[in-house]
């Protein structure tokens, strides 16, 4: 009779049978079939893989760069007022070896990352309390929407009536900034879960926190993470208009750099602050695409390190021709399939049984 | 837990089950009473769109119904889904580990009983392949490992075989009758192979298609073990076929 002691004690992972009626060994025959049914994919070298990744941007790069020295070359303004690509990469470069850079950077990054972290923890908590209350949602939810999409540097005036030229001041703004993101990221993520999956969550028993645990939060991820780089993108955006307009007496930063910069009509020195600003915004984006590159292989849907949209176009021309299975070309930055034959049905006859053992 | 256990593991009396408001309005199950017995084996056959996943979702506590009653006696009922419905951000042996996390196990036993279960199915090894990089046939052997790991004592079966080549459902078929006989554990089984119906149940409820009703129950007394191709099972579904191509066309399919 059904008892506590359950089912899973009572397997027995057999590993050999003989059919009784045909004497095959019927595991080695399904290890035939099942070795057909798995892709065996075959990874190219990480250098290769690296320069498929990365020459496209350099690429661009170089363009961006090109097109500028031509239009210094072309005399359009004075070269004290706009330097060529040169000289601002020679400033930027000759700054890094300062020390006042690198505690200027270090007191903009930690100011970036304190405000940030304040904001998802911030976001995180009101929007799994507006996704799970319908009340909280018809109250503050599109409240949450018009916040984020007011300019944070229209907040800098009551701010700085409030705080002062402080550390707070920055803060608030950089908080208000970012947190409207992240808790719009946690409430779309939370609404789009499948019911399948939280039907599957509840008949295993899941209720609740390990509902969330289990189901809620993972399923919600990729929109949480979408939050999380748009949250980050609106912190770093509010924490460079306020340090332009803040300005710590004794605290150097990026922004009161560049802010110094235009007072003497330094251009090299405002260029090569910008450079800064955007090298942190591209190291910053591409830790954030890693970490949702990785997600969505995890995840399949990523086709041979290119969107399954593309692999399916690509693929349904050659699937045409070739009858069967659709082998993805070796395009992008990803694998390469080692694609097995045999497209079709009727894979279960004799013929594959030990294919694999 | 050591309560004397009714004789009656589920009881559906005069559930109805409404989806939609207005003119949209459908009903999926009419006035549907059944009594499925502890321990017993039972087939729900019927067209498709007859109600019942719909009858499954209620019976597994998923979904309320309209009208009615579905009482599990103090049972707990576990559930695999038409569709493998495996979580995509875990692995197989992942999956299979939700239910026994959720229920406290020790994280050495669970592996332990991962490897099992994934044996089981005839998936030794594949542990650490993602749902995406498997078959239909080999998600859906996932989640009925997964099922198992539940340990249930009423376990609702949605199609579980629908995907799998003959061979392969053949030998899953064994071992799910194995695990059933071994553990005493009831089973309420949807399919729409009606051989395949025979070839396991105790009991095969046929349902009529809109709005879902119990048409017909049959017994079926052939003995265990039993061969998916003997005649007795032909006999039996054929006979079963011919109530049910009735039901169907009764409804203008
Ligand atoms: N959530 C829902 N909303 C609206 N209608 C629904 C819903 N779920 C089921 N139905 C309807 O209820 C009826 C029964 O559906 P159900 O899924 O139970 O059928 P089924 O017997 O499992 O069919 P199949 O064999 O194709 O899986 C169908 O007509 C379907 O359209
Ligand atoms: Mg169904």
């Amino acid at each position: 009779m059904a008892t506590e002691s359950g089912i899973s004690t009572q397997l027995r992972g057999r590993s050999t049978d003989l059919d009784p009626e045909t004497g095959l060994a019927v595991d080695a025959a399904l290890a035939g079939l099942d070795a057909l049914d798995i892709p065996t994919v075959q990874r190219r070298p990480l250098a290769a893989r690296a320069w498929a990744a990365t020459w496209p941007k350099i690429g661009a790069l170089a363009l961006f760069l090109l097109l500028w020295q031509v239009v210094v070359w072309s005399g359009w303004k004075p070269t004290y007022v706009l330097p060529g690509p040169g000289k601002a990469l020679s400033e930027f470069g000759s700054r890094l070896g300062t020390n006042h850079f690198w505690d200027a950077l270090a007191r903009t990054l930690v100011r970036a990352l304190e405000g940030y972290a304040l904001a998802v923890v911030i976001g995180v908590v009101v929007g799994v309390a507006v996704s799970r209350s319908a009340v909280l949602r018809t109250a503050v939810g599109s409240f949450i929407t018009a916040l984020q999409t007011m300019p944070s540097i229209v907040w800098f005036p009551l701010a700085i009536l409030l705080f002062k030229l402080s550390e707070s001041a920055i803060l608030f703004v950089v908080v208000l900034g970012a947190a409207p993101s992240v808790a719009n990221g946690v409430i779309y993520g939370v609404d789009y879960v499948p019911p399948l999956l939280v039907r599957v969550g509840r008949s295993m028993g899941a209720r609740g926190f390990s509902l969330y645990r289990y189901v809620v939060a993972p399923a919600a991820l990729p929109s949480v993470l979408a939050g999380l780089k748009q949250g980050w993108a609106f912190c770093w955006r509010s924490l460079m208009a306020g340090e332009l307009l803040v300005i710590v007496p004794g605290h150097p930063s990026v922004g009161a750099d560049l802010q110094n910069s235009r007072e003497l009509l330094d251009t090299v020195g405002v260029m090569a602050s910008m450079i800064t600003i955007f090298v942190v915004g591209v190291l910053v984006d591409t830790a954030f695409n890693i970490a949702d590159q990785r997600m969505r292989v995890r995840r399949g849907l990523v086709a041979e390190g290119t969107s399954a949209v593309r692999a399916a176009r690509g693929g349904r021309g050659r699937g045409m021709a070739g009858g069967g299975v659709d082998p993805v070309g070796g395009s992008g930055d990803g694998t390469v399939p080692h694609q097995p034959v045999d497209g079709g049905a009727g894979g279960a006859d004799g013929g594959h049984a030990g294919g694999a053992g | 837990m050591t309560a004397v256990r009714s004789d009656t593991a589920v009881r559906i009396d005069g559930v109805s089950r409404f989806f939609g408001a207005g003119a949209a309005r459908v009903q999926a199950l009419d006035n549907v009473s059944l009594d499925v017995r502890s321990g017993e084996f039972l087939c729900l056959l019927g067209a498709s769109g007859c109600g019942k996943s719909t009858l499954l979702g209620l019976i597994a506590g998923l979904d309320a119904p309209s009208a009615g009653t579905v009482d599990t006696t103090g049972r707990r009922a576990g559930m695999m889904f038409q569709d493998s419905a495996l979580l995509p951000w875990l692995t197989a042996g992942g999956n299979i580990e939700v239910p026994l996390r959720l229920r406290g196990i020790r994280r050495g036993e669970r592996r332990e009983r991962v490897e099992r279960l994934l044996a089981m199915v005839r998936l030794a090894g594949l542990a650490d392949k993602r749902p995406h990089e498997l078959s239909g046939g080999m998600r859906q052997r996932v989640s009925l490992a997964r099922a198992f790991a539940q340990e249930a004592d009423i376990l609702c079966m949605d199609e579980p075989f629908g995907a799998l080549d003959a061979m392969t459902r053949d030998l899953l078929h064994d071992e799910l009758e194995r695990i059933w006989r071994e553990t005493g554990v009831t089973v309420i089984f949807v399919t729409h192979d009606v051989r395949e119906a025979v070839r396991l149940g105790d009991r095969i409820v046929l349902l009529s298609s809109r709005p879902g009703r119990v048409a017909e129950i049959f017994d079926v007394d052939i003995e265990r073990p039993r061969r998916i191709d003997s005649a007795r099972v032909a006999e039996l579904a054929t006979t079963v076929t011919t109530r049910l191509r009735e039901e169907v066309g009764r409804h203008g399919h």
